[in-house]
């Protein structure tokens, strides 16, 4: 494995000029997987829907939505939005086994309408729900998945999906193509891609389709959902500000501070990933690689040394302040304010001045 | 009951730094351990061990100083190891890693049935999270990703139940064995090895599995060949370094650090400080 420089025209090693066979050649179009849970849709889902309309331009083919769920007129409410947000048709299944997200129903939903109209590339939210079915979709069809990328771009060789993605815990960058199986399948985090701008008054075609697939066929019940409560409803990836606190802080009760601080100025609380290995604070409030990817306008990073797979997960961010004791932390490489000192006694003064000068402001207004 | 752990040997992703002038990965002294997310399966799996009875069985594919890995597996209570290790495996992406493995499950299986699979919710240097399902849908398994509790298992009855995370929530399902469960990490602690299980994972032997003795016998399903995917281009992430800002190394209190930290940003960021509600008055 050798580095090369980014700037560089690519001198790719696996590129060959694509030859098709013509039973894929037959595969045209761009999906992209409309995730919908509890009737809401993941904001992921447009922003695939933004980043399918460039890739199908290039390509000159339909952008699909594709739309799975059980009741059939809030389907037809959701591909309106996706018309908005770009895609050209929506393909809907609307069968009461679809009701909750399962893997079995959804794998074989998705893999029928796959089989049924070839889409030559299929992306899928990098959510819990995405993963699951992606990976269970891509071996079903025996092609190849790409996860998490960071750009996706056409090939103007042969057509083919260049999926670029993080490796190493970041530490490099992969440009992976699928050649010679189809559809190429890709997944996105949220928050990765721009939100596109809806389009009001866009319209598209629909295609209805059916799933042969009765409840008692599935051995897999659904006893209850808990959804999470305030404390646990980490909206992370789509936070303002969020502090987050690593090793650094020493112990699982001193992110009691971290807490305190989130609480005065409305943030959400995360944590690298030695911490929520640690069970300092719950998983999926883990930001990095194997984490979360997020883009605050604020983030402070208490505790944090800032090694490259947690980087990757949260340089996005508009400001960055972080704390640690270590003056040599990399973290202090990319952030936008350091301070070199301990975070147990910076993060509980930054909540005492916050919260006094809010008040101030409070009183003033 | 028959538990196999499917782990993998990592480099640890923390301590890998990228040369701040050549911008190259420095590897050196990076050590290999055991993907941390798989350590939680492997804990799940002693807990049910120890709550059921089982047979359990450290499954993974790498050079053949992944040994070490399953070794380690074995010094926390695991009781079998099996390493696939072949050339013929090498330069596998996830669709090909997951026949090769699902070809070995189905192996052992045919010793003892496997009940459950277990792994990690994804590795921290493929960070993919598609070789479990993969595994599931070529064996035929349940699929339980991002599980945070086994809140019940019947061995003899061939059921589970579980707590698994989805978006905004935990998901409650109930099905049947055999299954594949994905496990999410944190929800335990992980134990300390043993002293007799230390000595037992030094002297017992490896069950090291070719690709034929995988029963594997299309090699175009296995390694660089039974890849779909093809890796064009590597190369090092722009290097968007700016040197922060430090406040605060001359000042005496935290109140004062504070204090100026939020003038900063005031004055650097008006739109969001005022936002915020920090302007000034």
């Amino acid at each position: 494995m050798t580095d090369s420089n980014p700037t560089a025209p690519s001198k790719a090693r696996g590129k060959k000029r694509l030859e098709l066979d013509p039973r894929l050649a037959a595969y045209r179009g761009v999906w992209v997987f409309v995730e919908i849970e509890r009737g809401q849709v993941h904001p992921v889902s447009w922003e695939l829907m933004g980043e399918g309309r460039k890739l199908a331009d290039v390509l000159q083919v339909e952008l699909g939505a594709v739309i799975l769920g059980a009741d059939g007129a809030r389907l037809g409410e959701v591909a309106a939005e996706a018309f908005t947000y770009g895609a050209d048709r929506a393909y809907l299944v609307a069968d009461p086994v679809l009701a909750d997200y399962r893997n079995q129903p959804y794998t074989r939903a998705l893999t029928d309408l796959v089989n049924r109209h070839q889409p030559e590339i299929l992306l899928l939210g990098a959510t819990t729900l995405g993963r699951d079915l992606a990976g269970s979709v891509a071996t079903t069809l025996l092609t190849g998945l790409t996860a998490d990328c960071t750009e996706l771009a056409i090939d103007p060789d042969n057509r083919g999906l260049l999926a670029t993605r993080p490796t190493f815990g970041g530490s490099l960058l992969c440009t992976i193509q699928t050649l010679n199986f189809r559809p190429q399948m890709a997944t996105v985090r949220p928050r990765v891609m721009a939100m596109p701008d809806a389009q009001p008054g866009r319209t598209g075609q629909v295609t209805q389709e059916t799933l042969d697939l009765a409840e008692e066929d599935i051995l897999a019940k659904v006893l209850a959902f808990i959804p999470d409560q305030n404390q646990e409803k980490a909206q992370l990836a789509y936070a303002d500000i969020i502090v987050a606190g690593g090793r650094g802080m020493g112990r699982a009760e001193n992110f009691q501070v971290l807490w305190d601080l989130a609480g005065v100025i409305g943030a959400e609380v995360g944590g690298s990933r030695p911490v929520t290995h640690a069970g300092w604070i719950s998983a999926e409030r883990q930001i990095g690689q194997s984490g979360k990817t997020v883009r605050p306008r604020l983030y402070i990073a208490a505790g944090i040394s800032g090694a490259v797979q947690h980087r990757v997960g949260m340089e996005s961010s508009d400001i960055i302040l972080a704390i640690n004791n270590d003056p040599n932390a990399p973290i202090f490489d990319f952030a936008t304010y350091g301070i070199v000192g301990d975070a147990m006694q910076i993060v509980p003064a930054l909540t005492e001045a916050l919260r006094s000068r809010l008040a101030v402001r409070r009183r003033a207004g | 009951m028959h538990i196999v752990v499917c782990i993998k040997q990592v480099p640890d992703s923390a301590q890998i730094r990228v040369h701040p002038v050549t911008n190259t990965i420095m590897r050196q002294g990076v050590p290999a351990i055991i993907n941390p997310f798989d350590l939680f399966a492997i804990e799940e799996a002693l807990q049910l061990k120890d709550r059921y009875g089982a047979r359990v069985t450290v499954l993974t594919m790498g050079p053949p100083q992944a040994e070490v890995a399953l070794r380690k597996a074995v010094a926390y209570g695991a009781d079998e190891m099996v390493l696939l290790t072949d050339r013929a495996f090498a330069g596998a992406d996830t669709l090909a890693t997951s026949y090769a493995l699902a070809q070995a499950i189905r192996k052992l299986g045919e010793e003892e049935p496997v009940d459950l699979v277990l792994t990690g919710k994804q590795t921290i240097d493929g960070d993919t999270a598609q070789v479990g399902p993969g595994i599931a849908r070529r064996l035929d398994l349940q699929l339980l990703t991002y599980v945070s509790a086994i809140t019940d298992l019947d061995p003899g009855g061939k059921t589970i139940e579980v707590q698994r995370r989805s978006e905004g929530g935990v998901q409650v399902i109930r099905t049947r064995l055999p299954a594949l469960v994905t496990v999410l990490e944190g929800g335990s602690t992980i134990r300390f090895a043993t002293m007799p299980n230390m000595f037992r994972a030094e002297r017992q032997p490896v069950q090291q599995w070719n690709r034929e003795q995988a029963g594997i016998d299309d090699v175009g399903k296995i390694g660089l060949k039974g890849s779909p995917t093809v890796v064009s281009k590597i190369f090092t992430p722009r290097a968007g370094n700016r040197r922060a800002k430090m406040i605060g190394a001359e000042m005496g209190s935290a109140g004062e650090v504070a204090s100026a930290v939020l003038d900063l940003l005031g004055s650097e960021h008006p739109r969001f400080a005022r936002e915020l509600g920090l302007a000034a008055p």
